[in-house]
């Protein structure tokens, strides 16, 4: 297989066995990036001499006797983590030219565990978005189909990931931006238990929701990426200190045991006969696999959407309150203070943004406090002790990851149709549960030419990310889907 | 819940948001289309139930107050749109 299609485990085993160097991988994939950007998109920089550099320290590291869990991984960071030095823009305008003046913790660690930065890859300006449009700084697409999007708001890292520009992707998942793009572009994408990665150095959208996790092509690539970011920072007091069990040693390759839940009110007839077969089917792969299903009930998941729209955009409202002009970012001068504040923020935020900020502050103001943000706080109560009863009666929860394969551009101009991308995936992140997108199969979406993946959603409950990656990676060894077609990309032989 | 129209010139003020008329015109009509969605919540009975803020169990976290180093200051005014010596520099604010 060529070096840029190996997984993380296989070029770390390569790497710290010193059959293959991190510079040569580095090079393979930074040549790899130049044949294949123009089509992809997936990159706002690429940092060519800093992987250069990592990677020579990593081949230092690893000559003087050290073995590096992720030793020459290419690696993707989502453009709202901080990298020192480099340009970290959150897909807006309004830090177009900032340059992170430290390194968030997440990073930090993948760095420290022997990853290669590539490149700071695109999203929705501030993570608000299913599917890249919404970036300031250029546009991404699928590699499995050009003519489509690639899924956000972590849009960007999954497009590298999937068109073998990185072997890692950084995501954050607030409501579904690590699992929809995963679902989109082949991939496993994982969000932990909140808490479980620190958020040091995430640009924040909306703090109770935030969470980082990773995009990769296996399970087990997700399960080493988790292993080394996970643990209690002293720099994120929202990080949780509990011991980490890890997950890449443990992954099974059966379902003997494990009770899997089926959710009534996810009627997937709803989503037509082909979508429908694939998830009947999913179901008893995964029965197949030795596990027992069991019908499950979530009441007020269908309030989810409603919730996280109320939740999100107040808590958005005030962490983007930081953008004024002053201290970080774009500035446009005004007659006095407030009007620089004003024109500064007309100017940097796109339209998105500052819908949700309007609708953030709208639902905070006085008035309308109660009814709206308090509320949807008390829904946010009901749905985690949904999950609670559920959890009485099965190990895990086994749902669609989104409700139709990556769409064309331009297909969801009306705000809410965008928001409905989010429907399976926010109740998880209501409840801070740890879920994951693995692929399931592929469809053929009405007017397309070239079969399009879709993912199967597994949930555990909380701080269980050793059974549900164990139980993903059971299902992706027994099922393979991912490996049934190619990204269709226009390959040169310098690229290879 | 209110099914009133929302002053979006008001809330866009409250949220420090310069907007042209067609944006007022825009984003009023959408917004006004997402309180129908959210207003779904008003079929829930919520009477008994406390807020959640964050799900994950979290008490006050505290820890020792130890001097260490923090950013370097000319990195970060370096970043800034603008500064003076060794501050950030506003328009004013106070008036003469």
């Amino acid at each position: 297989m060529e070096i840029i299609e190996r997984s993380a485990a296989q070029i770390a085993r390569e790497v710290n066995a010193r059959t293959l160097s991190a510079c040569d991988v580095t090079d393979a994939v930074l040549a790899h990036v130049e044949a294949v950007e123009g089509d992809v998109g997936s990159y706002v920089s690429v940092l060519h001499d800093q992987a250069r550099a990592a990677a020579a320290r990593v081949d230092e590291r690893v000559k003087n006797g050290e073995t590096l869990p992720l030793a020459g991984v290419p690696l993707a960071v989502k453009d709202n983590m901080c990298l020192v030095g480099t340009r970290t823009t959150a897909g807006s305008k309004i830090l177009e030219n900032w340059h992170a003046p430290y390194t968030a913790t997440a990073v930090q660690r993948l760095l420290d565990a022997g990853c290669v930065p590539i490149g700071k890859a695109n999203m929705d300006e501030f993570a608000m978005g299913s599917s890249c449009e919404n970036s300031a700084l250029g546009v991404t697409k699928n590699p499995y189909d050009l003519s489509r999007v690639p899924g956000g708001s972590s849009g960007g890292s999954a497009a590298a990931v999937a068109a073998f520009e990185a072997a890692i992707g950084m995501g954050s998942d607030t409501g579904g931006s690590i699992r929809e793009p995963a679902a989109f572009c082949n991939l496993v994408g994982f969000k932990p238990t909140y808490g479980r990665i620190s958020r040091y150095g995430l640009i924040a959208f909306a703090s109770s929701l935030d969470q980082i996790g990773p995009l990769t092509r296996t399970v087990e690539d997700a399960a080493l990426a988790y292993d080394a970011m996970a643990g209690k920072d002293p720099m994120d007091a929202t990080s949780i200190d509990r011991a980490i069990e890890p997950t890449a040693t443990t992954l099974r390759t059966d379902l003997t045991g494990v009770k899997i839940g089926i959710v009534k009110q996810f009627d997937t007839r709803e989503l037509g006969d082909d979508i429908d077969h694939l998830y009947d089917k999913a179901y008893h792969d995964l029965q197949a696999l030795g596990a027992e299903l069991v019908d499950i009930e979530l009441p007020t998941a269908d309030y989810g959407l409603a919730t996280y729209y109320l939740i999100a955009p107040a808590e958005c409202s005030s962490n983007l309150a930081r953008f004024d002009g002053v201290r970080y970012g774009m500035r446009v001068e005004g007659a006095d203070v407030h009007e620089m504040y004003e024109k500064t923020r007309a100017a940097g935020f796109g339209p998105e943004v500052k819908r949700r900020i309007l609708i953030g502050t709208y639902a905070l103001s006085s008035g309308y406090y109660d009814a709206y943000y308090v509320r949807a706080q008390k829904a946010r109560t009901l749905i985690a002790r949904d999950f609670e009863a559920a959890f009485a009666q099965c190990d895990l929860i086994a749902c669609p990851a989104a409700s139709s394969p990556a769409f064309q551009f331009n297909a969801k101009s009306d705000p809410y149709s965008m928001y409905l991308m989010d429907y399976y995936t926010i109740p998880m992140s209501l409840a801070g549960l740890p879920a994951l997108s693995v692929p399931c199969g592929w469809v053929t979406p009405a007017g397309g030419s070239s079969p399009m993946p879709m993912g199967l959603q597994l949930t555990a409950p909380l701080f269980k990310e050793r059974e549900l990656l164990s139980a993903a990676h059971a299902y992706e060894n027994m099922t393979k889907h991912a490996s049934a077609y190619r990204p269709s990309l226009e390959r040169t032989p310098g690229g290879r | 819940m209110s099914s009133e129209k929302i002053d979006v010139r008001y809330v866009a003020k409250l949220a420090r948001l310069a907007l042209t008329d067609d944006e007022v015109a825009r984003f009023g009509a959408q917004l006004g289309d997402l309180l129908e969605h959210v207003n779904a919540l008003a079929k829930l009975d919520v009477s008994q139930v406390d807020a959640t803020a964050q799900v994950v169990e979290s008490r006050n976290v505290e820890r020792d107050d130890i001097v260490r180093p923090s950013l370097d200051r000319e990195t970060v005014l370096n970043e800034a749109p603008q500064r003076q010596g060794g501050f950030f520099r506003v328009p004013r604010i106070i008036a003469e």
